[in-house]
């Protein structure tokens, strides 16, 4: 060892980021893999609105028509119209959930990608927002693919939609920030998973609003609602794309689905954190 | 400032019940090659995780390019070099962008991390195959891989957790050279194995762990003098006229019994050869050798061990 003293010492090239930089670069990681991979998943996100307004908003929204019942719950323009956003709101929860399930426990678990940023300059709540972050963006991306779709099916009627957009993308973080937070504490994916699609995020779909308005639903059922992120973010889009909206009730859905978010990204670099710190 | 890089003074890890490591004192000099030895699950992973900052420590100090883990994490990994035991490649990713990808997390510019990543496919022979996602990779490859991005922020220290398992002997000779050029440079390096050649040929210094505390540390040739006889008189009989370690233990300062061979540790191999025939002991084949880690390490580990 005697000859290392005359050797100069190194120096790192490396620099620990900013909380900013360290959640920009967890995006840029997912945004590698996706300019490599989007083609797996360009079909889905195209052929998902194509079938669901196809389904939803000419099959059935044919059988609903336009009697004086449908008239009285969409307030009187087709029911094509008064789903879309709606369906643009469920469609951004849905992906979310998904999004923030099995890739996150890969994460951690399979492919440890999480585990290679952690031993870099990143921390584990960086990780986390990041991944937030990066859903988030591809929720947009997606939820634009879905807006020129329902386009092509005549659903629009004024610019009211992006704001609708915008509402899902909202509505989508806050329910991926908790189920991220869930999936951060999953060591076996065994049934938690089904358990939650099955228990939580299906019922979610299905009492939100998206087809009929909740208050046709029995009066215990309707509270249901008003604990779903989608209800809330469904409300907002609904009602910027009608044009329906009044102050109040959209500052307070606004309100649940910032709070919602806040708690779930809080959630999220807490339990990070834990997870990668074993 | 202290040369000491790395500083540990009764360190601990446990995971709730499980007390992986209980208690060690380390000192890791700017510019050495300390190596870890010890049976699995002798606590060698845990040590190296707490040094890399990922996982905190349940007790005692720890200082790490003279900064605390804890507060310091952050930048005390933005410097170090990481090769974990598992690969956690994105196998998603082709080779090249898993090492470009890794670069972005300590902040360097694009173009950087483009001429850094030609240079460390060249490094790990992987230039030809850079475009390929990893999942196509073979083993050796991906653990090739692994250590060329544990390189991308040229660290000062760099921690290899079992480096070269499912390497090839090829592979495993130019990472040997590699690193000893590392060391040149002045990196200094923290390594576990199981291959006692590879501690023999790569560690200034080594402390051998089981347990989760420290069973002896010094150079390679203080642990073997210490712990060993000049040479080694390894011997293997016909099962129907095998002798216990007993009867050999006489002619030699200790007997290791193995299953398929005994150990005679002794100052003279070819002397005690002769002691045990003239005893009648008649074997099927021996083997005089030098005295090696191998042989420190089955003492210290705690083997059958016959004085
Ligand atoms: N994340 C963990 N959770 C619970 N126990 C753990 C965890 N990691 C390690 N252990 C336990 O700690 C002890 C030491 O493990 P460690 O991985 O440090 O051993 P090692 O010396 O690296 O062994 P090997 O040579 O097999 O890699 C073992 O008993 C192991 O089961
Ligand atoms: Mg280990």
């Amino acid at each position: 060892m005697a000859d290392l003293a005359a050797v100069p010492v190194p120096r790192s090239t490396g620099l620990a980021p900013t909380v900013l930089g360290g959640i920009g670069r967890v995006v840029e990681h997912h945004w590698r893999w996706y300019r490599r991979n989007w083609r797996a998943t360009a079909v889905s996100t195209v052929l998902q609105p194509l079938l669901f307004l196809l389904a939803f908003g000419v099959g059935f929204g044919a059988l609903v028509g336009s009697g004086p019942n449908a008239a009285a719950a969409t307030g009187g323009v087709p029911y094509l119209v008064w789903l879309a956003p709606a369906l643009l709101a469920m469609s951004a929860a849905q992906s979310a959930a998904f999004e923030s399930t099995y890739p996150v426990l890969s994460g951690f678990k399979w492919q440890r990608i999480y585990l290679a940023m952690a031993a870099g300059p990143l921390t584990g709540a960086q990780i986390g927002l990041g991944v937030l972050g990066w859903i988030g963006l591809k929720m947009l991306g997606a939820g634009a693919v879905y807006v020129l779709v329902i386009a092509a099916f005549g659903g629009i009627t004024g610019p009211g939609i992006v704001v609708s957009l915008l509402a899902a993308v909202l509505t989508g973080l806050a329910v991926s920030s908790l189920v991220a937070a869930f999936s951060a504490t999953v060591e076996n994916e065994g049934t938690a998973f089904s358990a939650l699609f099955r228990f939580v995020v299906i019922p979610m779909t299905l009492f939100s609003g998206t087809f009929f308005p909740v208050d046709r639903l029995p009066a215990v059922i309707r509270p249901l609602a008003w604990v779903s992120p989608l209800w809330h973010g469904t409300e907002i889009a609904r009602g910027a794309a009608l044009g329906t909206w009044r102050l109040l009730p959209t500052l307070g859905h606004l309100a649940v689905l910032l709070a919602l978010l806040v708690l779930g990204a809080t959630l999220v670099a807490r339990l990070f954190t834990r997870r990668l710190a074993a | 400032m202290s040369d000491a890089l790395v500083q540990a003074r009764g360190l601990r890890k446990s995971f709730g019940e499980v007390e992986a490591v209980r208690g060690i004192d380390v000192d890791v000099a700017r510019g050495e090659v300390f190596g870890f030895l010890g049976p699995n699950g002798a606590g060698k992973s845990s040590t190296m995780r707490m040094i890399a900052c990922v996982s905190p420590r349940s007790g005692g100090t720890l200082s790490v390019l003279g900064m605390d883990p804890g507060p310091d994490g952050p930048r005390i990994r933005a410097r170090i070099g990481v090769v974990p035991q598992l690969d956690n490649l994105d196998a998603e990713l082709s080779v090249r962008e898993n090492l470009e990808i890794y670069g972005r997390y300590f902040g360097l510019p694009r173009r950087h991390v483009r001429a850094k990543a030609d240079e460390l496919l060249e490094f790990a022979r992987l230039t030809e195959r850079a475009g390929d996602r990893v999942e196509e990779l073979s083993g050796g490859m991906k653990r090739r891989l692994t250590i060329a991005r544990s390189l991308v922020n040229d660290p000062e220290l760099l921690l290899l957790d079992e480096p070269t398992t499912g390497l090839d002997p090829q592979a495993r000779h130019l990472l040997w050279d590699r690193l000893y050029r590392l060391k040149r440079e002045g990196v200094t390096q923290i390594v576990t194995t199981h291959y006692m050649d590879e501690a023999e040929q790569l560690c200034d210094r080594l402390v051998v762990m089981d347990g989760g505390v420290v069973a002896a540390e010094g150079s390679p040739a203080e642990l073997i003098g210490r712990y060993s006889t000049r040479e080694v008189l390894e011997l293997r009989f016909l099962p129907e006229r095998r002798p216990s370690a007993g009867e050999l233990g006489r002619h030699a300062d200790r007997v290791e019994e193995l299953p398929d061979r005994f150990l005679l540790y002794t100052a003279d191999g070819e002397r005690t050869l002769g002691d045990v025939a003239a005893a009648g002991f008649v074997p099927l084949s021996s083997l005089v050798r030098r005295s090696s880690l191998e042989d420190v390490f089955l003492r210290l580990t705690g083997r059958t061990l016959v004085d």
